[in-house]
């Protein structure tokens, strides 16, 4: 067993035992962290198959963006999870006869049919230029026109998100200055024509009827 | 037992990831938070599956393809996050039995 086979077997371990605390854990913090881990461990894996700039991305990407984003969400709402484990242990069989037949299929279908063991010796070329460079120049050649989307999906997904949860404060008191600028005097003055108030009262006790 | 990794290991490994958080959907079917966390990890499933096929094969496309998952990955959790928040604003519960307004 050499250290590749070694490190393959430490790695998956702590990632499946890691997604099993996700979706056990009792806190959601918790489940959060390991979450962390498990993505950790999946880089780490994506480094033996020489994915280097996909396992970095991975790593500043989830653990650096969004698992932080999430650990943000879940302690910025007072969540109350009094309720969230009613029914687990009810639906623990069905959902453990559901995955195991799922992990079964695969795994049959995947040990008999997969059995490359050697990936195809990279040529010298791709030696010298790295997985970096190689994925980027694929990206931008090939795939330029799919990155363009990308892009724009990002900025969409960025634009969604501020949307959804912008509000405008009740107790601001913001001016809009296009709005100072196009006052003019008849909005703030207004001359009213009045007559002279020095009626004489008129005859017969009624003093005030007029005007 | 303990022999030469192949692409059937890696497979597996995916498959079984996939398969834990396909329960971990059923059990935490209250907690909205720890779905869209279930949600992640099939994405990091089929992400393994990608660049094992793309090292095994010796094709760059697979990488690729897992970078534009990353991409909406990232962009689904960013905007399924702002949702919840919302959610919470308006309900002050994240329990998905309680999310019931249209009754269907």
């Amino acid at each position: 067993m050499d250290t590749t086979t070694a490190l393959f077997y430490v790695f998956s371990a702590v990632l499946l035992a890691a997604s099993f605390r996700v979706i056990t854990a009792r806190s959601t913090v918790h489940a959060a962290l390991f979450l962390v881990l498990a993505f950790f461990s999946a880089a780490c894996i994506w480094m033996l198959l020489r994915a280097e700039f996909l396992a970095i991305a991975l790593v500043l990407v989830y653990v650096g963006a969004v698992m932080v984003l999430f650990l943000f969400v879940v302690m910025m709402l007072d969540i109350n999870s009094d309720g969230f484990r009613e029914g687990f242990w009810k639906h623990l069989p069905v959902a453990g006869a559901v995955g195991a037949v799922i992990a079964l299929e695969m795994a049959l279908v995947l040990m008999r049919g997969f059995h490359l063991t050697q990936a195809p010796v990279p040529t010298a070329k791709a030696v010298e230029m790295g997985n970096t460079r190689l994925l980027g120049i694929e990206i931008y050649t090939n795939y330029l026109y799919p990155l363009q989307i990308a892009a724009v999906l990002l900025l969409v997904a960025i634009v969604a998100a501020i949307a959804l949860t912008l509000r405008a404060r009740k107790d601001s008191r913001r001016i809009d200055p296009s709005e100072q600028v196009r006052a003019r005097k008849a909005d703030r003055v207004r001359i009213v024509k009045m007559p002279p108030a020095s009626e004489p009262p008129a005859p017969g006790g009624q003093g005030g009827g007029g005007a | 037992m303990l022999g030469p990794i192949t692409l059937g290991h890696y497979l597996s490994l995916g498959g079984i990831l996939f398969a834990l958080s396909v329960i971990g959907i059923f059990l935490n079917r209250r907690n909205l938070i720890v779905l869209l966390m279930a949600i992640e990890l099939m994405l990091l499933a089929v992400n393994l599956n990608f660049v094992a096929f793309s090292h095994y094969l010796g094709d760059m496309d697979g990488q690729v393809f897992v970078f534009f998952i990353l991409t909406v990955a990232a962009a689904e959790s960013a905007i399924g996050l702002a949702i919840l928040v919302v959610l919470f604003r308006n309900r002050a519960s994240i329990n998905v039995e309680e999310l019931d307004e249209l009754k269907g």
